[in-house]
């Protein structure tokens, strides 16, 4: 699915046309300095050809202008370039309010994706054209990485970290997804389909099929009160372990004084290594899930606390001290 | 028509020299002479980089159809591990200090020896152990990890045999830890009365830049590896997650010094090229205590911008600004050499001769390269271009375009001294020019299949790729052909070359005031320096300038 473009693949994403003349400024550049200095050697070496065996040069030893000029120029254009890139790399670290979450497993040597409504994909990704998407992504073994190249966008997937990216696909087309962090014996095969259908077409597909089991904030919640997460966690705040109730998206007061926003990161990390941030005035009792749960598992435990967001929040036993809904 | 001044005829060796001055293998393999040491690392570093070239024409050779050519997968991931490896860490590393740096640090600041000759001789014996581990790995399983280590992949996945690779590296990291001490010591206390700081030439400055980054990088390196041997061999955690590491430390920790090993492998090139200018212009360098200072600013800056290789492991924001904000920084520096070895040129008197070519091809190749490393530096186009071909032609633009390229320039520019010989010059021309354009066909096409979305340790790769890639691959075989002649003719020339007189171009430095080739004790008697670097007009003893008569050139300068 290459554009008929020689040197630019497709523009298929919001980022695709800011990288693009991105690029195109940085070739500019380049070539004006390429072409300028290939040029003075061409010339100097014809002009300055040694006409006889004796002769030697001209002993200029430097100048001063000349050397402020070339680390100025050549200073201020490197400034524009990391303005405008990190502009635009700010912008793709920074998903807006209202994207639509999906996730995403790699492991050797494949990608497991799953829609918001519980629906399952292999080495497949449909997303919707004109909605913002996030993909929230983590691995089940080694460093893999999705990289979607007519969005313009990649993101590693690390074992123990959760990485995002978003992006807003524009024109409904089906494009080619590569693992390209290197992973193994079939790194080269670990690739995929983008398709990015029109929202009606999207949600057509997306109701094409679904069982509860399927959806996460359904299996979270069995998986809640089969780990016997419940037990603790109870809703109304009187449990041994603070209630979840409008936790995700909030701010978490622990008890070395600081505060943590309650992300996808920090859920996870508090249901494998539980001691590493105690809640304030709760006692590090619960056991670490480390090694016990997959990934699959723990992003479904996620979903369901997240659906939590809008149950009401005890005035006692709250996880949460500011409901900080973004 | 070569431009090189006319020489009385016949030349004769000197009759005692460091080459024959004592004869048999245990003379050379307890040599602690400076001269010999490099000769044996000539020969050492030559054939890794024999490895690693065969490895690298499979990969094109298995590149050659979409669905891979050659080889399997497994093999395929070998064959791109071991040939980084073995260039990166037997050959590109060593070569110019080791081989170079080691025949001419003492003989360009008019010393008899390096400070620590024994050590010299221990630094080789620790690279060939190292060699050895590393051969070993390459021969019982071969490698699958990536030269760069990722873990956990390296520390827990792979089935290759990593533990002597990363035992291997370790090994040889003392080798590079110790040549750079010792050229330290040397340069500070051994330059011969009058040979200041501000006259010694370039390349010195360049070694000791590289020097200072092999003191203080390298252990770090070291260190690293040997943490992933031992969280595969005793499962200690450090950077497994399942045992409470962190996979991201590891990359800080390979790329503190990896890096800054790029620098390793560029600045004593860009030493070679301070040299091979002025010499070959005739005149003195353009702003001399820029391009010194610059080779520092390089190997200092350079250790703070190893996180530009992890702008998408989802390190912080503002961590990426900044290592972004500091990779443009040390461009800068960079800038200023090339913007000086042009300079260098005006109002030269400029020659045509072999090394002058290479040096013409490193500036022409290592503008491309320092150009693409400011796409990849820039963080917005780095979402894209990361982890493909792009980085790949980058990379190769800088080490085989520059470095190599400086590091074949210099041994033609020095090849006379070392051997006493001239190899064929049209020949040497031919190579150059076989060189230059075989580079740019292998490497120019993958910057736009990296653009394209090609990834980077892909044995196949979809059809729309394959037509870049067939001349990536044609393009290999010229270059190919480009390193074997010189191989040849070089070799070629030991025996049968034209002898070439103590100094034929001639050049400023001191390593040109005693025969080809040197004695042992590199100065009949300790020189004493009075004149300028580079400079041309008051020199004599070289025989130039338009009142010397010809038949009174370089014949002089050594008794």
């Amino acid at each position: 699915m290459q554009s008929q473009l020689p040197f630019y693949p497709e523009q298929a994403s919001n980022f695709a046309p800011s990288v693009d003349s991105l690029m195109t400024f940085l070739i500019l550049v380049s070539l004006f300095f390429a072409v300028a200095i290939t040029a003075a050697i061409v010339f100097f070496f014809f002009k300055f050809r040694r006409k006889s065996p004796n002769e030697v040069g001209v002993p200029i030893h430097g100048d001063m202008r000349l050397e402020s000029t070339w680390i100025v120029v050549p200073g201020l254009l490197s400034l524009a370039m990391f303005a405008w890139g990190a502009v635009v790399y700010v912008d793709f670290r920074h998903p807006p309010a209202d994207t639509l979450d999906i996730y995403v497993i790699g492991k050797q040597w494949m990608w497991k994706i799953q829609q918001p409504n519980g629906r399952r994909e292999i080495n497949e990704l449909h997303v919707p054209v004109g909605r913002n998407v996030k993909l929230v992504m983590a691995s089940e073994d080694v460093i893999h990485d999705f990289f979607v190249p007519a969005f313009r966008v990649k993101m590693d997937v690390v074992p123990g970290h959760y990485n995002t990216m978003w992006f807003r696909p524009t024109k409904a087309g089906r494009y080619i997804f590569f693992c390209s962090q290197y992973c193994g014996t079939n790194h080269a095969v670990m690739d995929g389909w983008v398709t990015a259908m029109e929202p009606s077409d999207y949600a057509a597909w997306l109701s094409g099929s679904t069982g509860a089991d399927d959806n996460p904030v359904v299996a979270g919640e069995k998986l809640f009160a089969e780990k016997a997460c419940a037990t603790c966690h109870l809703s109304n705040g009187t449990g041994r372990a603070p209630s979840l109730n409008g936790v995700y998206g909030g701010t978490v007061h622990l008890a070395d004084g600081s505060n943590v926003t309650a992300d996808d990161g920090y859920i996870r990390e508090s249901i494998l290594v539980p001691n590493a941030k105690i809640v304030a005035g709760y006692q590090p009792l619960m056991p670490a899930f480390q090694g016990q749960l997959t990934e699959e598992q723990i992003m479904s435990l996620t979903a369901y606390i997240k659906s939590l967001q809008s149950q009401p929040v005890p005035a006692t036993g709250a996880g949460v001290t500011v409901s900080g809904k973004k | 028509m070569s431009a090189t001044p006319p020489k009385p005829p016949g030349y004769q060796l000197p009759e005692e020299h460091y080459l024959n001055a004592t004869y048999g293998l245990r003379s050379w393999l307890l040599t602690t002479d400076h001269k010999r040491i490099a000769l044996l690392y000539l020969a050492s570093v030559t054939f890794f980089f024999f490895i690693g070239g065969i490895f690298a024409t499979m990969i094109r050779i298995h590149l050659l159809t979409p669905s891979g050519y050659l080889v399997t997968p497994e093999t395929y991931n070998k064959l791109f591990t071991m040939h980084g490896v073995a260039m990166i860490f037997f050959f590109l590393i060593p070569s110019i200090p080791a081989v170079l740096g080691n025949f001419l640090v003492p003989m360009m600041i008019g010393a008899k020896d390096l400070a620590f000759p024994k050590i010299n001789l221990l630094s080789w014996y620790i690279y060939l152990i190292g060699g050895s581990f590393v051969l070993y790995s390459f021969a019982t399983g071969g490698l699958d990890t990536g030269w760069t280590f990722y873990t956990p992949l390296s520390s827990v996945y792979s089935n290759s045999a990593v533990t002597p690779a990363v035992i291997g590296i370790f090994i040889n990291g003392f080798s590079s830890i110790l040549t750079g001490l010792n050229f330290v010591v040397t340069i500070h206390t051994m330059r011969a009365p009058g040979m200041t700081w501000f006259r010694l030439p370039l390349f010195v400055w360049a070694q000791y830049a590289t020097s200072i980054i092999f003191i203080l990088g390298t252990p770090v390196i070291a260190i690293t590896l040997l943490l992933v041997g031992l969280e595969r061999g005793l499962h200690l955690g450090f950077f497994n997650p399942a045992l409470g590491g962190d996979p991201i430390l590891f990359q800080h920790l390979f790329w503190f010094y990896s890096h800054p090993a790029v620098y390793i492998m560029i600045l004593p090139a860009m030493g070679v090229i301070s040299e091979i200018i002025p010499t070959f212009a005739r005149k003195p360098i353009f702003g001399y205590t820029f391009i010194a200072a610059s080779s520092i600013a390089i190997a200092v800056i350079g250790f703070f911008v190893w996180a530009h290789h992890m702008f998408l492991t989802g390190e912080s924001t503002y961590s990426a600004l900044a290592f972004s904000l500091l990779s443009y920084l040390v461009a800068i520096p960079s800038a200023v050499k090339v913007f000086n070895w042009t300079s260098t040129l005006y109002k030269g008197s400029i020659s045509y001769d072999t090394p002058m070519l290479y040096a013409l091809g490193f500036i022409g190749l290592f503008l491309i390269g320092g150009l693409t490393g400011l796409f990849l530096a820039c963080l917005g186009l780095d979402i894209h271009i990361h982890d493909t071909y792009f980085v790949v032609a980058h990379f190769h633009y800088i080490m085989v375009g520059g470095a190599v390229m400086g590091y074949v320039g210099g041994l033609h520019f020095w090849w006379p001294k070392i051997t006493g010989k001239l190899y064929p010059e049209f020949l040497a021309r031919t190579a150059a020019v076989v060189l230059f354009v075989g580079f740019n066909l292998t490497f120019f096409p993958q910057f736009i299949l990296g653009y394209l979305g090609m990834p980077r340790r892909y044995h196949n790769y979809p059809p729309e790729f394959q037509v870049l890639n067939v001349m990536s691959t044609a393009g290999a075989s010229i270059l190919a052909l480009g390193y074997l002649l010189p191989m040849i003719y070089l070799t070629w020339s030991m025996r049968y070359g034209k002898v070439a007189g103590p100094n034929p171009w001639p050049a400023t430095g001191l390593e040109w005031r005693t025969p080809s080739p040197p004695p042992t004790e590199n100065f009949d008697e300790t020189p004493v320096v009075d004149w300028e670097p580079y400079d041309y007009r008051n020199r004599p003893d070289l025989g130039l300038g338009a009142t010397t008569p010809p038949s009174l050139a370089p014949a002089h300068g050594d008794d």
